[in-house]
């Protein structure tokens, strides 16, 4: 047996494996560095920033960088977590986050992950995008409003249900999430609610249509722990319940 | 109605604005047009807030929208998240909910009412009825209530909190909770939690009767102003249980004359858009509402605490109904039009609604699991309820994938507003003709709006001491002659 190898992340000892990302050995220690768009189901996507952290004095993203033997890799910092309350504040403001009407509040990894990092008002001037709602489909709504262009939802249905459900379209500032149909409907896909596609978004974007609000305030994933010690939304068995778990 | 609602040539006349309007729910003005010899000619309450919930709502998808909409006021959210319930109830086929869920809501009802009661009665109205009109203005207020009547103040912070407490038990949260689901409650009662709210009610009861008592005795030391003050003859409005018992969370429409005359009753409130209307009047975005078949200048029609205990036949609880007997006997066989007398109805319902979550506490169905039921969808729903303030109607319509399509809301507030103006209107006549401007004067157009619990914006509101400026304007330079100001620590001055 090999000797184990390590880094050390915020001064503690971390071990990892050959080919493991500081993300993956980070969580394989059980220690929480946040994110959103990342999902150990599927291959690092380093696109939402979140999960920056310091290796050796450089900023990289957690999920995409390898672990290496010796790396000194800071987390929970004073500049870090400024870096990562800016990055959630432009994500507030870029979409319409209604935290206080939305039927995922209490149980958004969104909402989690910004309790997380500090963040208790947007700070920038909110776009105000006039976003559409896709109620077409039986089973579920899309709320445009909410995307934060993760891609998790791209990934699942092309990685996992094959059936390419969603895409992002437009660059830079334009990218916004489609439905791969020519109307543009997700009422025109086979998408179904028991896809993985409608698991793993991280916000309120897609939910199942006809209900809301089932869970009593208090009972709701992240009520009474934060997400350093729930973890995500999408990596719980219950998660479609959106039920905490103690 | 009044003549005093627009005058001949206001070109030619002083205008004087109350703007803010001090201890009432939101923003509004009343603004005063009047001659050289100081004659009133025109008197109108203006509500200049503009909310827009009836737009931005539409393409959003209907089980999210008692959520959203409650978020029209802070004080009595609850009201707008039951009547938009009901009406999602109807789009999702729940045509009757469960006894545990009506039961949950109704408690939550109840504690709301009792809140905003006492919110409304010791916070912003008690004032008016501890102390003189021309009292100093900086006694005027809680802080003066708290400083000359602790114990008053004391007990409407505590009816408060108790109102409060109900709510978050039930609802989730004292303020804009998620109780409230499509055909039902998302939670009953736990023992742990009846027992917790059990503990203090026998002493809200007692506060409550406390209160009406008061509320009497203010009566008995000056009849007469009581009787006169912003006092006019109306029609009332309001739900009624079957048996005709007073009844907040559900029952049929009722109508009554000035004369006590039932012109509809127990109709469904389904059908309301048939039996009222609303008409637009060029000078105020609050619209105003009348019923149908007698028309705008004969329909108008009061609403809130003093239309229901003037409408009921009876109260279901044996504390309030003894109060209500005594004070329908004021009226001698015709409704009470008192204006004054919408606190002692406020109180009332108060008590009654303190007698109410006492017998709902005891009701083992507030412990049931059976919370929700579904039905067949449908595309149109309409909710009403009597909130604190007065009936309140949610109506929509949701396109076949379910996003809301149109939404109509009469809120308790619009349907006092032509109300509100002739009681002002009365005032101005009686008490402010022919004389000076002084702020003692103008108090009194405050008083009398102040006795409708006016929620003006259902969003902001105010407490205590809002900056006040008073403007006398000559009419045909546009010169300003006097200012009246009111600091916001509440002393007065005049400027430039």
């Amino acid at each position: 047996m090999s000797e184990e190898q390590s880094f050390t992340l915020d001064g503690r000892r971390v071990p990892f494996q050959a080919g493991q990302t500081i993300m993956a050995a980070a969580l394989a220690a059980g220690v929480y560095i946040p994110h959103l768009c990342f999902n150990r189901e599927f291959a690092p996507h380093g696109s939402c920033r979140v999960c920056l952290v310091g290796v050796n004095g450089r900023m990289q993203a957690a999920c995409t960088t390898p672990a290496a033997a010796g790396q000194t890799v800071e987390s929970e910092t004073g500049e870090i977590r400024e870096i990562r309350r800016g990055i959630l504040q432009m994500l507030f403001v870029e979409g319409n986050h209604v935290c206080p009407a939305c039927e995922k509040s209490g149980a958004c990894q969104l909402q989690a992950v910004a309790y997380y990092v500090g963040m208790l008002a947007p700070h920038y001037t909110h776009f105000y995008p006039r976003r559409p709602v896709d109620a077409s489909h039986p089973e579920a709504v899309i709320d445009f409003n909410r995307c934060i262009l993760c891609e998790l939802c791209v990934r699942a249905s092309r990685d996992v249900d094959g059936k390419n459900v969603f895409a992002v379209q437009g660059r830079g500032i334009e990218a916004h999430l489609v439905v791969n149909t020519p109307s543009g409907k997700l009422g025109a896909t086979d998408f179904s609610i028991h896809d993985k596609a409608a698991q793993v978004c991280p916000t309120g974007a897609i939910l199942t249509k006809h209900r809301g609000y089932e869970i009593p305030i208090g009972q709701r994933l992240y009520d009474r722990k934060p997400i350093s010690v729930v973890g995500d939304v999408a990596t719980l068995s219950e998660s479609k319940g959106g039920r905490r778990h103690d | 109605m009044s003549t005093l609602e627009t005058a001949a040539q206001p070109e030619y006349l002083c205008r004087i604005a109350i703007d803010p309007l001090s201890r009432v729910e939101g923003h509004g003005k009343v603004t005063l047009f009047t001659d050289r010899d100081h004659h009133i000619r025109q008197a109108r309450l203006h509500i200049v807030e503009f909310r827009g919930f009836e737009k931005f709502i539409q393409g959003r998808p209907y089980w999210e929208v008692p959520v959203v909409v409650q978020r029209l006021c802070g004080i009595c959210p609850v009201s707008h998240n039951l009547a938009a319930s009901k009406a999602v109830d109807q789009l999702v086929g729940a045509h009757e909910i469960t006894p545990t869920a009506e039961k949950i809501r109704r408690l939550m009802h109840y504690g709301q009412t009792l809140q905003s009661h006492a919110v409304h009665f010791f916070h912003l109205a008690s004032p008016d009825f501890l102390f003189e009109f021309d009292a100093e203005v900086a006694r005027r207020n809680i802080g003066g209530v708290m400083a000359d009547y602790p114990d008053v103040a004391r007990q409407g912070v505590r009816l408060r909190k108790y109102g409060q407490e109900v709510i978050r038990v039930t609802a989730g949260k004292r303020v804009h909770g998620t109780g409230n689901v499509p055909g039902g409650v998302n939670k009953a009662l736990t023992l742990q939690e009846r027992n917790y709210l059990l503990a203090d009610l026998d002493l809200m009861i007692q506060w409550g009767r406390n209160i009406v008592k008061l509320i009497k005795q203010a009566y008995a030391l000056n009849p007469g102003y009581f009787s006169d003050f912003a006092t006019i003859r109306s029609n009332y409005l309001s739900l009624v249980r079957a048996d005709g018992a007073l009844d907040l969370y559900h029952g049929g429409l009722r109508t009554k004359n000035d004369q006590g005359q039932i012109l509809f009753d127990h109709l469904d409130y389904r059908r309301y858009a048939q039996v009222l209307r609303e008409q637009v009047k060029p000078w105020s975005y609050m619209k105003f509402p009348f019923i149908n078949s007698l028309g705008p200048d004969r329909g108008w029609y009061r609403v809130g605490p003093l239309a229901r205990i003037n409408n009921c036949d009876f109260i279901p609880t044996p504390l309030a109904e003894d109060e209500r007997r005594e004070f329908a006997a004021l009226g001698e066989g015709q409704p009470v039009h008192l204006t004054l007398a919408y606190h002692w109805a406020r109180m009332i319902e108060l008590l009654h609604a303190a007698e109410a979550i006492h017998e709902l506490l005891l009701d083992p169905d507030i412990f049931g699991d059976e919370l929700v039921v579904r039905g067949e969808m449908a595309r149109e729903g309409v909710g009403v309820i009597e909130a604190p303030r007065g009936t309140l109607f949610h109506h929509y319509r949701i396109n076949e994938d379910g996003l809301i399509e149109k939404a109509n809301l009469i809120v308790s507030t619009t349907n006092n507003n032509q109300a509100m103006n002739e009681s002002i209107r009365q005032v101005a006549e009686r008490y402010l003709d022919g004389k000076e401007l002084t702020e003692p004067l103008l108090n009194q157009i405050e008083v009398a709006v102040r006795a409708y619990d006016p929620c003006l914006s259902c969003a902001t509101h105010a407490l205590g001491q809002m900056p006040l400026y008073v403007e006398l304007v000559e009419a045909e330079t546009g010169t300003v002659m006097d200012c009246l100001v009111r600091d916001a620590d509440g002393t007065f001055r005049h400027s430039g």
